[in-house]
């Protein structure tokens, strides 16, 4: 049957079994809104208020469902907002397929009107791209355009869709089995290398599991559970990996790294055997890289080959699907036998469980209660006791995103949204709105800063057009508080460019948007604030005015061994070494 | 993990699909990793929708592997070789053209003629000459003609092909694809059994 390019792209969306979309009309890519119209669905758009919000809207449904997360926009400046979306995802392998509105072909290259090279510009932060020339081309690339971003290591695909390939006709058939002889991710783990990561977790005295945002990915939880309960292996997790094993678990130890906990990262400097899952040795996480399990050997599953070894020499390497190989392991070491051990290595290992338990008492994250000023730590920790954390946590970037990363006790994978790897500030509110979006039926709770929130405050448009049930947080401190905590430790105090006591009345901005807007600003009214957020069914935005001056801590300064970490506010010694050893970024 | 020791120079195949757009994500690759292509040239192979690009890359252990492994992320790419750990031919040609005085035209004939140059155009005062070769023989007839005044050069930038029977092979019966690459290694191991097949040197 011959169709419109336009509706052959909607076809071929519906093949893929996509229901829903967020994007934002404009010129060139009129004609796909235009077969919108009146397509027999079901495929539901919703419309955001700016391009980048689309891609994050996307990231986040991905994130929540599993699934691969859609946005389109148009040509030129739709294209560029949209491109920091994209690396947001690439770094954090979240699978989307974000499709561009291009001018028509006989104009590319003309300096058109909302022209840009829109291949050319997301070409490095995609994990491929598509310009589609002719109409005919058009289901192939989408078929393989979605099996890319879903497979292997998950990550954006962009397809430009200039406008004449949209309006020409073409024979609609879409492409059934797909074979790309230049792609093709390993999933099984090498048996001999798996027998080897076996063997040496059995020997280990002291062993931890380092587990990141892949395995969320590969929704292999149950596996990793498996395997840390068969060998009683304490579990810390990445920014990006929380969720993926239970907070509350014996074995959990909690998050490593720069805003990392203090018995997380001294296992990882202490340990015998380090095995790290779906993680990437990010330099968030590693701190100064030779002070980072100094003396494990180190074992490494991650789907993507190009991970390994990257940033620290790895000794046992596996390439495979995070869940097929913790399953493998399991196998492995149950066929290893776990009772063999020798009680030697079994008396080590207890020892080495009841040091970090006591690690754990001594330093847990902690924060010192005022009667006047609400601290931040606070607002987390009610929140995390008001969802019983079954609430779906989405944040912005800066201290609120630690601090909800810090204490809020998580216990599902698929949960936590936050922009780890860019670190992209206003990624929140669109981010939520994807997750809404995809679990209607879940709590989904913003936290938010006052400068990250600012950033993409228009989406609440969007929130309340779709009657979205978010709820926003604002963690009110009045400035850029991750960036004057810098300037404190690092930069000797000379504060610069971070106060913004200048913002809008939050309450009053949600109310003109339509939403509820309510305020705390002491810290008995915290919890009656978020009880009646929580209680009433439509959006609603807390802006909770917290102290100004609270730091975040633990914290590593850039550069820094994990080893060395700030566990509380630094005296003049102190940050005089942290400013001269100030290495990193 | 840079840590500059053992750098050294690789030259690397690698097999892509002949589209629009994969030179620009080669060459993109390595600007954004900050690696360094010392030379880089492409062609279709026998299979008009593969090209092959040859790369001479210099780094020490830690970027070559980087570099294999981050070529391999590329969609588009089908095949990366490090020819440098095997044993193979390379070859780079270049044209220049000389100027040829009198008093100088018999010697250039003869260092042509030593390097085994082809005279590929010839006007009253100069000689083009056409000189294939590797790197060394190259840069030894250039040194030699530099006197006389060499008005303009170009260098093609290094091809290269693995010597045995391996090439041959894969043209005729192997299909293309990184699965395939497995089964293709234990062939290989066969057949260099194979009492017919030796290597050449030229």
């Amino acid at each position: 049957m011959k169709m419109s390019g336009a509706r052959i792209v909607l076809e071929s969306l519906k093949r893929e079994g996509v229901d829903v979309m967020f994007g934002l009309p404009g010129g060139a890519v009129l004609p796909l809104y235009d077969a919108l119209y009146d397509f027999p669905g079901p495929l539901r758009h919703v419309l955001v208020r700016q391009e980048a919000a689309a891609g994050h809207a996307a990231e986040g449904y991905a994130r929540v469902t599993g699934k691969v997360g859609v946005c389109v926009v148009t040509s030129g400046p739709a294209a560029t907002n949209l491109v920091t979306a994209l690396q947001d995802a690439y770094m954090d392998s979240m699978p989307i397929v974000a499709f561009t509105g291009q001018v028509p072909t006989h104009l590319i290259g003309n300096d058109a009107f909302q022209e840009a090279d829109n291949v050319g510009i997301t070409r490095p932060c995609t994990k491929h791209n598509y310009l589609v020339k002719d109409t005919k081309d058009i289901t192939l690339v989408i078929r393989e355009a979605f099996h890319i971003a879903a497979t292997g290591r998950p990550g954006p695909v962009h397809i430009d869709l200039p406008k004449d390939v949209l309006m020409k006709q073409a024979d609609f058939e879409y492409p059934g089995n797909l074979h790309l002889r230049s792609y093709n991710p390993t999933y099984e783990g090498h048996p001999g290398q798996v027998k080897k990561a076996a063997k040496a977790m059995m020997r280990a005295r002291r062993a931890v599991l380092y587990v990141g945002g892949g395995v969320i990915g590969a929704d292999a939880s149950k596996e990793l559970q498996a395997l840390a309960e068969l060998t009683r292996i304490p579990v810390t997790t990445t920014l990006m990996g929380l969720g993926a094993f239970p907070s509350d678990h014996a074995l959990s130890l909690g998050m490593l790294g720069m805003h990392g906990g203090y018995a997380p990262n001294m296992a990882v400097y202490n340990a015998d055997c380090l095995i790290a899952v779906g993680a990437r040795f990010d330099d968030r996480v590693t701190g100064k890289v030779d002070q980072f399990a100094p003396q494990a050997e180190i074992i490494h599953i991650d789907v993507d080959p190009s991970s390994i070894s990257k940033n620290i020499k790895v000794h046992v390497p596996i390439v495979g699907d995070a869940r097929r190989v913790l399953a493998q392991l399991v196998e492995a070491v149950r066929q290893e036998g776990v009772g063999q051990t020798p009680s030697l290595v079994r008396e080590a290992r207890e020892q080495w469980l009841r040091q970090l338990g006591q690690w754990q008492q001594k330093h847990p994250f902690r924060y010192d209660w005022d009667d006047e000023l609400i601290k931040p730590q606070y607002v987390v920790e009610e929140i995390s006791n008001l969802t019983k954390g079954e609430a779906i946590i989405v944040t912005g970037v800066g201290q609120h995103q630690m601090w909800a990363a810090q204490h809020y006790r998580f216990r599902h994978p698929r949960h936590w949204l936050t922009s780890g790897g860019l670190g992209t500030m206003g990624y929140g509110l669109p981010a939520a709105i994807g997750a809404q979006v995809g679990r209607p039926d879940r709590l989904v709770v913003l936290v938010d800063g006052d400068g990250s929130f600012v950033m993409s405050s228009q989406e609440m448009a969007t929130i309340v057009e779709n009657q979205l049930p978010v709820k926003v947080v604002v963690i009110n401190n009045g400035g850029h508080g991750m960036v004057r905590q810098w300037q404190d430790i690092i930069y000797g105090g000379r504060f610069h460019s971070i106060d913004l006591s200048a913002s809008p009345d939050f309450v009053k901005l949600a109310e003109a948007y339509g939403a509820v807007g309510i305020r705390a600003s002491k810290p008995n009214e915290v919890v009656p604030a978020l009880e009646k957020a929580f209680a009433i069914p439509g959006p609603v935005l807390v802006d909770v005015m917290v102290d100004r001056d609270e730091f975040c801590f633990p914290m590593v300064p850039a550069g820094g061994a994990n080893k060395d970490m700030l566990l509380e506010r630094p005296n003049k010694d102190v940050k005089a070494k942290a400013a001269k050893s100030q290495t990193g970024f | 993990m840079q840590n500059g020791h053992g750098v050294s120079k690789h030259t690397i195949a690698v097999l892509v699909e002949n589209k629009f757009g994969v030179l620009s994500r080669v060459a993109g690759l390595f600007s954004a990793r900050g690696y360094n292509i010392e030379s880089l040239s492409v062609g279709e192979t026998l299979d008009a929708t593969v090209s092959r690009m040859t790369l001479v890359v210099r780094g020490d252990e830690f970027v070559l592997e980087q570099v294999v492994k981050q070529l391999h992320k590329l969609i588009d790419v089908i095949k990366v070789t490090d020819l440098t750990r095997e044993n193979h031919v390379e070859r780079e040609l270049v044209l220049m053209r000389v100027n040829a005085e009198v008093q100088h035209r018999t010697e250039i004939l003869r260092t042509a003629d030593i390097f085994r140059a082809k005279v590929v155009d010839v006007t009253p005062t100069t000689f083009t000459l056409e000189v294939t070769g590797d790197e060394s023989k190259l840069n030894a007839i250039i040194e030699l003609l530099k006197p006389m005044g060499i008005q303009e050069l170009v260098r093609t930038g290094k091809v290269a092909i693995a010597r045995g029977s391996k090439s041959a092979r894969r043209r005729s019966e192997e299909p293309l694809g990184k699965s395939a690459d497995a089964q293709r290694r234990r062939r290989d191991v066969e057949s260099s059994q194979d009492p017919r097949v030796t290597g050449f040197v030229d």
